[in-house]
């Protein structure tokens, strides 16, 4: 029984890495007054004058092995809503829970092991001790856990390998670029061994070109390593591109908590509208996201004078094909399908091409233009399990592009450019061949 | 002309200097038995070889801190004085500008950094320090002879007070100029506050603290001929007499020794200074 209980304790604990909840960060001569204020309905820009409200009724809960996104403009309250996230603010109000222990509340000592052993950060301009050589920044952490210097060296040349600096270990920061001094800064964060790493807009001020390379590079390592990851960012494009979920603030406050397709496709009101319009749309929607419920579909087993009837009531020039367990196998022409039906065969599987490779839900659009050029008829997504889960025809594409609404459920999807067999002529070769069915 | 109201600031301070006097005589003592005890050992350390031997050991050391240039110059440098006739004085100041210099950094290196990391006690320091300062230098003169008794004691003592203050506020200043993203680096990987100043704050802060340190050497060097008046002797005793028997030759000869002291003295700082580990990268 006692095991049980603590069992799923332990179950709670390994989900959510990181909980906030009604966090207030206050600056000024009366914190608690501007506190009962803001409750009051008051709003911060009022009470200027008795302090100032950096961070407003923040709460949120981080999965373990999750990218969370902080997203803001600068004077949002991100960087101190960060930096209570490890103590380096006190909370004026609320709790944040690091591992079971409310490290508003715990003592200097125990603050000091918690930063040890579980939550590390990265800083924007890297915070290296210039002083030190790059292995003896890595090894920082180490050092301070009191680990014997042979060994936290030899472990901070293995992460420094991981992050792409093997033989660099003997310069000094100040030789390396900014994009390598970064590297030693989550080199130093890694080595710690910490389940959770807070990066404060980490990545901000190197050049765009590195900042690429470095956001694709904590991708890969997060995979690798399953860190929990709470990300602070003003870039929207960075925040979409890490984040499994982004929280978006605004003037001390969270304005909406959602995965970034839930804040490009819903956004909780006209301030994240806004701020979403410059997005580039092609990195964070997939196809998965905007595609449209397949109309033009035939069985296999169905036969030609199903298929060319599916076609001709949907006035397309081609079809998808599936079978029962409603499996993509490729397309059928109308032409084709009518040549079989005016030959009374009712084998419809001898006229299905394969030339148009499927596309996978979780690829981006920005990868699925050239394809959607080159294929005359809609992209088909098919889901893992070679399941036909939907289609991405062109117009649905632009529409992604453009936010307007995709789906005007009045044109069936398959906007085939070659047009279809006129209506008479299908139905006077169906009726032709009425017996055949 | 009789002021409307005279504060009696003079009679208190009289009467607050007899009470130290007599309360606090055995303290004072042991002071002046301990300065007394240092400053006789330095001096002996100059003065018992022959002067060739610390002049080139002298020079090693302007080499080894800044380069061969500075190392020419501070021999032919102390080979000026022992012309002028100025070695022994040079010495015996030397040794009471070291003596004062290392008390006064034992004292205020800890006191700038108290003062960097609290805003109270900055603002407690800040105006001691105003004052020790700016008091006229021979002030201090009086009380430090009636605790320490005329001599080389009381010469020290002021020259420790009045040196003060720049200790202090290069710390200080050095300290809070650290850049508070390390800083924060330091306690966000569960750092001590005592690792952080020995680590991170006092190796960031050691070329502001070196030009506090250099400062504190300038200081003491142009209170030594004011300490002459109370019997330190050295230069500046020298630089008093020739004020007493107006005698221009002799007050320039000692002088000019207090200049080469000087420019030795700050060379050599400062390049302490600038050798710091910091840049240490960049210049190998």
């Amino acid at each position: 029984m006692y095991e049980a209980t603590n069992e799923q304790n332990n179950d709670a604990e390994n989900a959510i890495a990181l909980s906030v909840k009604n966090l207030y960060k206050v600056f000024g001569k009366r914190p608690a007054e501007v506190i009962k204020r803001l409750k009051g309905g008051k709003k911060r820009d009022e009470l200027t004058a008795l302090g100032t409200a950096a961070v407003i009724d923040a709460s949120f809960e981080v999965k373990k092995g999750e990218i969370f996104v902080v997203m803001g403009l600068s004077g949002s309250g991100k960087s101190t809503l960060i930096r209570t996230l490890n103590g380096l603010w006190s909370p004026t109000e609320g709790s944040v829970v690091v591992g079971g222990s409310d490290i508003s509340k715990v003592s200097d000592k125990e603050l000091r092991r918690v930063r040890q052993q579980k939550i590390s950060m990265v800083f924007q301009h890297f915070a290296l001790m210039p002083h030190r050589t790059v292995l003896e920044n890595a090894a920082y952490a180490l050092e301070v856990q009191g680990v014997a210097k042979p060994e936290r060296l030899a472990r901070a040349e293995k992460i420094l390998s991981l992050v792409g600096l093997e033989g660099w270990g003997e310069k000094y920061p100040g030789e390396l670029s900014g994009g390598m001094q970064q590297r030693v800064g989550l080199a130093r964060a890694l080595c710690a061994e910490t389940d959770i790493l807070l990066m404060d807009e980490a990545f901000s001020a190197l050049d765009p070109l590195i900042r690429r390379e470095m956001q694709e590079q904590l991708v890969l390592l997060q995979s690798e390593l399953d860190k929990t990851i709470i990300f602070i960012t003003h870039d929207l494009n960075e925040a979409m591109f890490l984040g499994d979920r982004i929280a978006v603030m605004r003037d001390g406050e969270i304005v909406q908590i959602g995965t970034p397709d839930e804040i490009l496709t819903h956004p909780a009101n006209d301030y994240v509208a806004q701020f979403v319009q410059d997005v580039d749309r092609t990195r964070v929607l997939t196809a998965g996201g905007v595609m449209e419920p397949p109309l033009a579909v035939v069985n296999l087993s169905g036969g030609p004078r199903n298929a060319l009837r599916t076609m001709r009531d949907l006035q397309v020039s081609a079809a998808f094909v599936v079978d029962r367990r409603r499996n993509y196998l490729g397309i059928v022409r109308d032409r084709d399908v009518m040549k079989q039906v005016e030959a009374h065969s009712s084998d419809l599987g001898a006229v299905v091409r394969v030339g148009i490779d499927p596309v996978s839900p979780e690829t981006s659009l920005n990868d699925l233009f050239g394809r959607a050029v080159e294929s005359p008829i809609p992209l088909p997504v098919v889901d893992d399990a070679g399941r036909l889960v939907g289609a991405l025809p062109r117009v649905t594409l632009l529409a992604a592009l453009g936010n307007v609404p995709s789906t005007t459920g009045e044109f069936p999807v398959v906007d085939a450019v070659v047009a279809p067999i006129p209506e008479q002529v299908v139905t006077a070769a169906l009726a032709l061949t009425e017996g055949d069915a | 002309m009789e002021p409307m109201f005279r504060i009696p600031l003079g009679d208190w301070v009289e009467i607050g200097l007899d009470w130290l006097t007599t309360t606090l005589d055995a303290v004072f003592d042991f002071i002046r038995a301990i300065l007394v005890g240092a400053y006789d050992g330095i001096e002996w350390l100059f003065s018992a070889p022959p002067y060739w031997v610390v002049i080139v050991v002298f020079a090693a050391i302007a080499w080894w801190a800044s380069g061969w240039k500075l190392g020419v110059g501070t021999a032919f440098g102390f080979a000026v004085i022992v012309g002028v006739n100025q070695w022994e004085n040079a010495m015996n100041s030397l040794a009471l500008v070291l003596i004062a210099t290392v008390v006064t950094v034992v004292i205020s290196i800890p006191l700038g950094i108290w003062a960097a990391s609290s805003n109270r006690a900055s603002a407690i320091i800040k105006p001691i320090l105003d004052f020790m300062q700016t008091m006229p230098a021979m002030v201090y003169l009086i009380p430090a002879l009636v605790m320490f008794r005329v001599g080389v004691v009381p010469g020290i003592v002021a020259t420790i007070i009045f040196s003060m203050a720049p200790g202090v506020r290069f710390t200080e200043l050095g300290i809070r100029g650290v850049d508070q993203e390390v800083v924060e680096a330091g306690h966000a990987f569960g750092s001590s506050p005592a690792r952080i100043l020995r680590q991170i704050q006092l190796p960031l802060a050691r070329p502001t603290i070196m030009a506090g340190v250099n400062q504190v050497i300038m200081l003491s060097l142009s209170m030594v001929v004011i300490a002459g008046m109370v019997g330190a002797g050295g230069l500046g005793g020298d630089v008093v007499a020739s004020l007493s028997r107006i005698d221009a030759g002799l007050g320039f000869e000692a002088g000019i020794a207090v200049v080469i002291l000087a420019i030795f003295l700050d060379r050599v700082t400062a390049s302490f200074g600038k050798n710091t580990a910091g840049t240490r990268g960049k210049n190998s």
